[in-house]
């Protein structure tokens, strides 16, 4: 079933992730052992040069990550009518035991590059390559990152068969089901609202005050993350079903669907930028006890912060709009 | 954040005066690089647009078509099985449908012979498809004339043709009234060629099938739903064969823009020399490459694909239109409707523009870090 524009462009784009991480992990092998900025040999020298090159390779194939995610969870979507049982893009995870490492491993890559590109920036500010190390060294779990997720992709599509009878998100989210998933399905609602409110209120209060005085960056950075978990867990606890007008449909996945306004299309986007910023929030600031960055650290980690903000704030706001244009009462029905 | 885009602007004002200045070598590059996607961009509008197509028509397809096997052929069906299936629960209509296959040797092409459940011609009048009346030069109020299956010539006088709307699915098809089918092809009384189901709720389907299987064996159950996953599969299938196939035009492609920026000629290794030498710093001279880069990459993939939106959705796509649309002595003329969507960009994107990028990362790098000293003193 690899035979579908969507399928072959991810595959293409995993492929050549992988070629170029793979050529990035070599050489960072190499600086690690010799990197030396005291010296002027020819090694130095070359190193440097070469550095730009794989922090190219590196950024374009980081770059490419997100959008990949996207057209993964498309994919997977648009296959569903294709497998008897699948409703949404869950059926289509679930036809195969590759669909579900393949998505986790492409989310964990999305957070670990976006981690890259932000201690990458910081790097750059700097004139004595501040971070090269902890760039590099972050690049060794990259490489072979890229190499996983790229070899989940080509098993996922080559593993797909369409007389495979699958489950679909009723199965997953059902209150029979022992998955994490139905756990947190099953969360009542009330208690979920109470703590996405409280942990969102939490950390855009904890972001205001980074971008008023400078400090609490790595806390925000924390909270951000934090955020992230609880607001995924939000969506299926009590978010989808507002937006479903349903008071048993949890999947996160059909949001993604036509008939449900594309409000996945919506939430997810800015939920995930301004994760990924506040983790860049914290990297930011951390990076501050280096000499060369210790004024453009924190600009940076304030620039990050006012992304990570409005990204939370927007995701808020979009929720709120949800469940106040939804027809289903949940709580004091 | 001014400062950054003055000096991003400022890099894209020397990039265009750059790619001006190799106006053959560009337009040459350029020239490949619209032609890659407009290949590419041509195959995913086309194929989305058929599939889309196909689901619209199946939409008024029966739920549950039921047919008679007989040593694993299709065979005539009995009517009194309609009762049986009527009273499944879950079942709110059953229908006879008599349609089959005429062998025309004035066209060399088969035309399908088939009774409306509604509103069916009068004795001796038949309806046609707009495909077929233009292949035999017919129009409303003319005769047709076929040779039955007893060898008789049966007289159909032309009453109406069917809309072009419907094109893709009557191109072939005379309607007929009942008589006249059974008639003309020998069909007795109390026999059907399959029999159409409507249920109540679709998600239903299934276990009806289950039951009909069960009760009925040696039947032949098709659902709807299937139907839609057979077309979309054979369409994804034509539609990602061929872009595998242009896979190697991709791959010749991305070595030609490695080869192109690879070969760098005096002037311009000069031309980097004396911007390092006047201060650019490597980075500045990767994102100008960059620039041009993206400038080229920009004007290929809108240029390509608005030369493909023309060709498939004004043009009929007739570049890949047997190959994705499939072939027939009798073939419609439709027009499709134009979807194009985030994700159909998505995917073409990374079909030409990434595998562009990577192949010219390398080269520009290299030029990057030319030796101002060393290339001065060339």
């Amino acid at each position: 079933m690899i035979f579908q524009p969507p399928a072959l462009a991810l595959l293409l784009a995993l492929s050549l992730n992988a070629l170029l991480m793979a050529v990035a992990g070599v050489f960072a092998v190499r600086l690690l052992r010799h990197w030396n900025p005291a010296l002027a040999s020819e090694r130095q020298i070359a190193l440097e040069r070469q550095s730009y090159l794989v922090s190219s390779l590196a950024g374009l194939s980081l770059l490419v990550s997100l959008p990949a995610l996207a057209l993964f969870v498309y994919t997977a979507e648009r296959m569903a009518p294709f497998f008897t049982g699948a409703m949404c893009a869950v059926g289509s995870l679930n036809a195969n035991a590759w669909g579900w490492p393949a998505l986790i491993g492409l989310l964990i890559y999305f957070f670990i590059a976006t981690a890259w590109l932000s201690l990458h920036h910081l790097d750059r500010l700097g004139w004595d390559y501040p971070l090269i190390r902890a760039k590099y060294r972050l690049l060794l779990l990259l490489a072979p990152g890229a190499v996983v997720v790229a070899s989940l992709g080509w098993l996922y599509f080559l593993n797909l068969h369409p007389e495979v009878i699958t489950s679909c998100c009723g199965s997953l989210f059902g209150a029979q089901s022992e998955s994490v998933a139905a756990e947190v399905a099953s969360l009542p609602a009330a208690q979920s609202m109470a703590v996405f409110v409280v942990t969102l209120a939490v950390t855009l209060l904890v972001g205001g005050v980074h971008l008023v005085t400078g400090r609490l960056g790595r806390l925000y950075g924390l909270l951000s993350m934090v955020s992230l978990l609880v607001s995924l867990s939000a969506i299926v606890a009590f978010i989808s079903l507002y937006i479903y007008e349903h008071p048993n449909h949890h999947c996160p996945f059909c949001l993604l669907q036509t008939e449900h306004g594309y409000a996945g299309w919506l939430l997810y986007p800015p939920l995930f930028l301004a994760a990924a910023s506040g983790m860049g929030v914290a990297l930011s600031t951390a990076s501050a006890g280096k000499d060369s960055l210790k004024t453009l650290g924190p600009m940076q980690a304030r620039r990050l912060a006012w992304v990570s903000v409005l990204g939370f704030g927007v995701f808020g706001l979009l929720v709120a709009g949800y469940i106040l244009r939804s027809n289903l009462v949940l709580i004091g029905a | 954040m001014r400062a950054w885009i003055e000096r991003q602007r400022c890099l894209i004002d020397f990039s265009v005066a750059n790619l001006g200045r190799r106006k053959a070598r560009n337009l040459g590059l350029l020239g490949a690089y619209i032609l890659l996607v407009f290949l590419l961009a041509s195959v995913v509008l086309y194929g989305d647009a058929l599939r889309r197509e196909a689901r619209l028509l199946l939409a008024d397809a029966p739920d549950i078509v039921v047919q008679r096997l007989s040593a694993g052929r299709h065979d005539l069906i009995a009517a009194d099985r309609l009762d049986a299936l009527r009273a499944l629960r879950g079942v709110r209509r059953a229908d006879g449908r008599l349609w089959g296959y005429h062998y025309d040797p004035t066209l060399a092409a088969n035309t399908t012979l088939q009774v409306p459940l509604v509103n069916p011609p009068g004795p001796g009048e038949t309806v046609l498809g707009a495909t077929l009346a233009r292949a035999r030069g017919l129009n409303p109020g003319d005769t047709l004339a076929l040779r039955g299956d007893d060898g008789a010539i049966r007289a159909f006088r032309i009453t109406g043709l069917l809309s072009s709307a419907s094109e893709l699915v009557s191109a072939d098809l005379m309607l007929v009234n009942e008589a006249d089918y059974r008639a003309f092809f020998g069909i007795p009384a109390g026999f059907y060629t399959d029999l159409a189901l409507t249920v109540g709720n679709p998600a239903e389907a299934g276990k009806i099938a289950e039951k009909i299987l069960t009760r009925q064996p040696g039947s032949r159950v098709i659902l709807k739903d299937e139907m839609r996953r057979t077309y979309d599969a054979v369409f994804n299938w034509r539609q990602g064969l061929l872009l595998t196939f242009l896979g190697t035009v991709l791959a010749a492609f991305a070595l030609l823009a490695w080869d192109k920026a690879s070969g760098l000629s005096a002037e311009e290794r000069r031309e980097i020399g004396i911007l390092k030498a006047i201060g650019w710093e490597t980075g500045d001279v990767m994102r100008m490459k960059f620039w041009e880069g993206a400038l080229l990459s920009t004007c290929a993939f809108l240029a390509g694909y608005v030369l493909a939106y023309l060709h498939v959705f004004h043009g009929g796509g007739a570049l890949f239109e047997p190959i994705l649309k499939g072939w027939s002595v009798l073939y419609p003329k439709f027009t499709l409707t134009p979807q194009i969507d985030l994700m159909q960009l998505a995917s073409l994107f990374f079909l030409s523009v990434l595998p562009y990028t990577a192949a010219t990362l390398a080269p520009v790098w290299r030029a990057a870090t030319l030796d101002p000293d060393e290339v001065m003193r060339e």
